[in-house]
């Protein structure tokens, strides 16, 4: 076996800088957001910026940590790390403490920690580890039936409890699937209930219906390949009854704040009493994230030079709402330029994935790119508001320990992998 | 194609969220202004607002502190309202409506919850006030009238309104702002600068400190003191011999153009238009549609001049040498032009010179004058424009483009006035009136005063104004420069002299003041109103110019009174006792003091009103006050003759 004496320059420096650069500079921003007075003392753990800061110098030594631990490690271990992540979750339901209506936090000593956020890095690595498995082909229902198991346990575990955001980001691994095969209707499908379900909250079940009748038609008449009449039968009765029953998903079984996050993103609501209320009350955060983003104008009003920042404008603003300090104090210039490093960061990990040769390293990096793209969607989506309210973190760039590291060892496995795939054959 | 879905998404969500940042940031930012930015609390620090002398020296407005008791509803806490009922002089239904309105404008934001306290309740209710959480005084700055005098002069300050907002942003919802009178053409200079505070505040609109450590915040500037030309004294003498009349008495000083006193009847005083009773008393003041005591008949008012007018067209006419001083006119107890005829008051057969033509005030007379002057060249519309340039050149037909806050052009018709009623022909008879200062003329009381002050300077006038001294300033040029008429000096004086006899045995015989030698000319003006749409014919107005003394004059003067019936029966009376008590500071014709304060026109007022027919002029009775009040009149001129400079 030949060993690169030379291996410690094989990381890649790239998302090593990138990653760097969005941790930096969402600790300038957290420390803007949070400080209060005139002096600072950065190292002061009374405070947001200082805690963070503190992860920070802690995320050093886990990195150093990851990147020491044999590649084989990781794959070898993922179904017992996938396991005790899972245990961890359950735990939850009897050691649990309730933050904000979510029972997902271990509280030890003077810390707490959110296992969910970990659970994204555990079932990345599960997925992986199963669909890379040459027994598996997730073109057969039975395998995806199987890896959809491994993906829906951490998601139903969190949305139990009430952390929906997190649920949500599961759904990223729909990305790693499709890449490794999986039928291209299960795209089409998700797509169209997707489009189905906004078309009937926004225009109503009627209208969204008629459109799926012409569509379904046009295509069964139009298209090259004939479907049989039952075929095309039974997808009309299926989006008839996503367009019917979205409504009583929206009305019955979501809760009243989540039905008014999405009446304000669709826009259902047109008393302009009411959408004044809103504001006041559950709109409120979006509300004010906006208008602390739209007035910094092109380039900003400078670093602490926020107002609506520095008074405390945006409720969370230092967690979720960390992008509308950006927004705010760095302008238009400062936000497109977290918005690219983001992007940059995504296509630089996709694009080493596809230069795995082990098909473990090739479908983790995918998860690794999809998990960190939906919360960076999410998030920057629903503080922009062109996303209803979400509550997930922005990668890296949020206060909180728990997800810094979540995403630094989702990140660093990762550059730890590519890093070994010399010695793959 | 597997691998590049995820990679084209990744592009599509960074370029709609760059699209986002730009609609958001760029294309619709709500920009970088501090003022609109509502995390910035702006707090004024309003400046003194300047005081106002008049021209010896006596304080008329100075300053009062007011005080409002404000709440911020949200952070009252349960109080002995009782208690606090009793201390504000309010009852309990009054302050839960009082409160409930507060909560409905602002939980967070301070309302006025009682404004202008007394002194006496203020100093109460600042022991307890730390007992009631959430209601806090707020001091303010109101005007304090040292006078009851001059309201129409001083004028008055209140809320800004929205048109001045828009007019100027310096205002904010709440600023004070001269309304009327000095206090609005001096605002600028008596306001000040008021200087702000940011204040940075969080997002339960609490202060958390100076935004940037106060870099931009500005102190408060001063508003300056005033001195103006009015001699209150003067004013108040004016104003009380105006009493229970209408009209408007102008007093100018010649040599400078200061207006020495300017009086409206009928008028208030400025101290109603103050604190928590402004607003009900204006809006009586306001409505009042009949006396209407907010507008300033002396400059407002434009009445045709009449008589005084014939010394204009004197003028005129010597210096177009269309006539000599001694030329005689025969008077036919009239003047016959065409078919048509125009009473005079003179015996038939009288051949009056200039000199007489004036001190008799004779219609025929100037009725010739005015038609050589329209026929000079033979074409009347060149005559017209001739005639109107130098009247004009007095000041007449146009705005004084002084600083009194409100004014009026007067009128005085050129050949396009004409032009536009006689599009054909135009014959100096079709204006005949003009010649005797009815007709077409129009002039305001200050014009009318102006002119006279013009006569007596023989030729030039200053602009009339109302400024004496600003602190730190020098008057503006337009008040120091004289204004020449077009008349050569030598043509004053025979008009002079005629004014003179007016007082030596003309129409104003009566009024003759000793020691004072005053040129004058006497008004009776016909006039007209519209009732139920008839035309009706009302008491003639009582109308008087004069100057004095002859050589170096301190005093020049115009009084109207409406529906006075003839000149010397109310406005010579005015006019000369005002002149006396200018030139001598005390006056020696008690008999017309008397005579104009036992007097009232307010039967004659309520003529119109009436509904029924009635009579004029030499049909009318005048009122006699009533003992009462005509005591409180005597009592009010023994305090003015009294009080020294």
């Amino acid at each position: 076996m030949v060993r690169d004496t030379n291996r410690h320059f094989k990381f890649d420096w790239i998302t090593i800088f990138l990653f760097m650069l969005l941790v930096g500079f969402g600790w300038l921003n957290i420390l803007s957001a949070s400080h209060t007075g005139t002096t600072i003392n950065y190292f002061d753990i009374s405070q947001p910026f200082g805690k963070q800061l503190i992860f920070i110098f802690l995320t050093f030594g886990l990195i150093i940590l990851l990147l020491a631990v044999d590649a084989k490690f990781y794959e070898r271990f993922s179904s017992i790390i996938y396991i005790l992540s899972m245990l961890s979750l359950v735990g939850l339901f009897i050691f649990g403490k309730n933050v904000n209506g979510a029972t997902s936090w271990y509280a030890i000593g003077g810390m707490t920690i959110q296992p969910s956020e970990f659970a994204k890095t555990a079932t990345a690595l599960a997925v992986a580890k199963y669909v890379s498995d040459l027994n598996t082909n997730i073109k057969t229902l039975k395998d995806q039936i199987q890896t959809f198991i491994i993906i829906a346990i951490p998601a139903i575990l969190v949305l139990l409890q009430n952390d929906t955001g997190s649920t949500i980001v599961y759904g990223a691994f729909f990305f790693v699937l499709y890449r490794e095969g999986l039928p291209k209707y299960y795209l089409t499908i998700g797509i169209s209930i997707i489009l189905l379900s906004i078309l009937s909250l926004k225009f109503g079940a009627i209208i969204t219906s008629i459109i799926a009748l012409i569509l379904v038609v046009s295509f069964h008449f139009l298209s090259k390949k004939k479907l049989r009449i039952f075929q095309s039968a039974f997808i009309l009765i299926v989006a008839f009854t996503v367009t019917f029953g979205v409504k009583f998903f929206y009305q019955s079984i979501l809760k009243p704040h989540q039905q008014d996050r999405i009446s304000l993103w669709l826009r259902l609501e047109k008393d302009p009493e009411k959408l004044e209320q809103m504001k006041r009350t559950f709109a409120y955060n979006l509300n004010e994230s906006e208008k602390a983003i739209s007035s910094g104008g092109f380039s900003g009003r400078g670093f602490m030079e926020g107002t609506r920042t520095t008074g405390k404008f945006v409720p969370e603003q230092h967690t979720d709402y960390i992008f509308s300090t950006v927004g705010e104090e760095w302008g238009f210039l400062g936000s497109a330029f977290v918005v690219i490093v983001f992007v940059l960061l995504l296509l630089r990990i996709l694009h080493l994935a596809e230069l795995q040769k082990s098909q473990f390293s090739r479908v983790y990096g995918y998860g690794v790119a999809a998990v960190i793209f939906i919360h960076f969607f999410i998030n920057i989506g629903m503080v922009m508001g062109l996303i209803p309210t979400i509550g997930i973190p922005l990668p890296m760039f949020s206060y909180g320990g728990s997800g810094l590291w979540a995403f630094t060892i989702l990140i660093f496995i990762f550059i730890k992998l590519d890093s070994n795939k010399i010695n793959e054959w | 194609m597997r691998q590049f879905l995820l990679f084209i998404t990744i592009i599509a969500v960074g370029v709609l969220f760059i699209s986002r940042l730009f609609y958001l940031q760029v294309y619709n930012s709500s920009g970088n202004d501090l003022f609109e930015d509502n995390a910035i609390r702006k707090v004024y620090d309003y400046p003194k607002r300047g005081f106002v002398y008049d021209r010896n020296g006596q304080l008329l407005v100075a300053n009062q502190p007011s005080y409002d008791v404000m709440v911020i509803p949200r952070e009252v806490d349960p109080l002995d309202t009782l208690e606090f009922c009793n201390l504000l002089k309010i009852d309990k239904v009054r302050f839960i409506k009082k409160y409930e309105k507060a909560k409905h404008y602002s939980p967070r934001l301070p309302s006025v919850f009682v404004s202008h306290l007394s002194k006496e309740d203020y100093a109460v209710l600042q022991e307890k006030m730390r007992k009631f959480h959430g209601f806090y005084i707020q001091k303010r700055s109101l005007r304090n009238y040292e006078t009851t005098i001059g309201a129409n002069v001083l004028g008055d300050i209140g809320e800004v309104n929205n048109a001045n907002i828009r007019k100027d942003p310096y205002y904010k919802m709440g600023d004070l702002i001269g309304k009327q009178g000095v206090e609005a053409s001096y605002e600028k200079t008596l306001r000040g600068t008021k200087g702000i505070k940011f204040i940075q505040k969080d997002r339960f609109n609490r202060n958390i400190g100076p935004y940037k450590d106060g870099a931009f915040d500005t102190i408060p500037k001063q508003g300056k003191d005033i001195t103006i030309t009015i001699d209150a004294q003067l004013q108040a003498y004016g104003e009380l011999l105006m009493k229970n009349k209408r009209g408007g008495v102008i007093a100018i000083e010649p040599a400078t153009g200061e207006i020495l006193a300017m009086v409206t009847a009928p008028s208030y005083d400025p101290s109603i238009l103050v604190g928590r009773e402004r607003s009900k008393n204006f809006t009586k003041l306001y409505q009042d549609n009949i006396a209407k005591p907010l507008f300033n008949r002396s400059l407002k008012g434009e009445y045709e001049p009449g008589s005084p007018f014939k010394l204009m067209n004197a003028l005129i006419a010597l210096q177009e040498g269309v006539l000599t001083p001694d030329e005689t006119v025969t008077c036919y107890a009239g003047y016959k032009y065409g078919n048509r005829f125009m009473k005079c008051h003179c015996n038939r057969g009288t051949r009056n010179n200039m000199v007489t033509g004036i001190q008799r005030s004779c219609n025929a007379y100037f009725a010739t004058t005015y038609r050589k002057i329209l026929d000079k060249n033979g074409s009347s519309s060149d005559g017209i424009d001739a005639w109107s340039k130098h009247a004009q050149s007095f000041g007449l037909g146009n705005y004084l483009n002084n600083d009194l806050f409100v004014g009026a052009k007067g009128r005085i018709p050129d050949r396009a006035y004409y032009k536009r009623i006689y599009p054909k022909t135009f014959y100096s008879t079709y204006t005949i009136s003009n010649a005797i200062g009815q007709g077409e003329v129009a002039t305001t009381p200050i014009q009318l005063a102006n002119m006279t002050a013009a006569i007596a300077n023989r030729g030039y006038y200053y602009t009339p104004h109302i400024v004496k001294n600003i602190e730190g300033e020098i008057l503006p040029e337009q008040f120091t420069k004289p204004k020449y008429t077009t008349i050569d000096k030598v043509n004053f004086e025979p008009v002079i002299e005629g004014m003179l006899q007016v007082y030596k045995k003309g129409t104003a015989a009566s009024l003759q003041v000793k020691d004072i030698e005053i040129c004058g000319k006497t008004g009776t003006v016909e006039n007209f109103a519209k009732i139920d749409s008839v035309k009706t014919q009302l008491t003639d107005h009582s109308i008087f110019v004069a100057f004095a003394p002859k050589e170096n004059p301190k005093i020049a003067i115009a009084v109207f009174v409406e529906n006075g019936y003839w000149g010397s029966r109310f406005a010579g009376k005015v006019a000369s006792l005002m002149i006396e008590k200018h030139i001598k500071g005390h006056t020696t014709r008690k008999d017309l003091e008397e005579w104009l304060l036992k007097h009232s026109l307010e039967n004659e007022y309520a003529k119109p009103y009436s509904g029924k027919p009635f009579k004029i002029n030499r049909y009318t009775t005048l009122q006699i006050v009533e003992e009462q009040e005509y005591h409180t009149l005597k009592k009010e001129l023994n305090r003015i003759n009294k009080s020294k400079n």
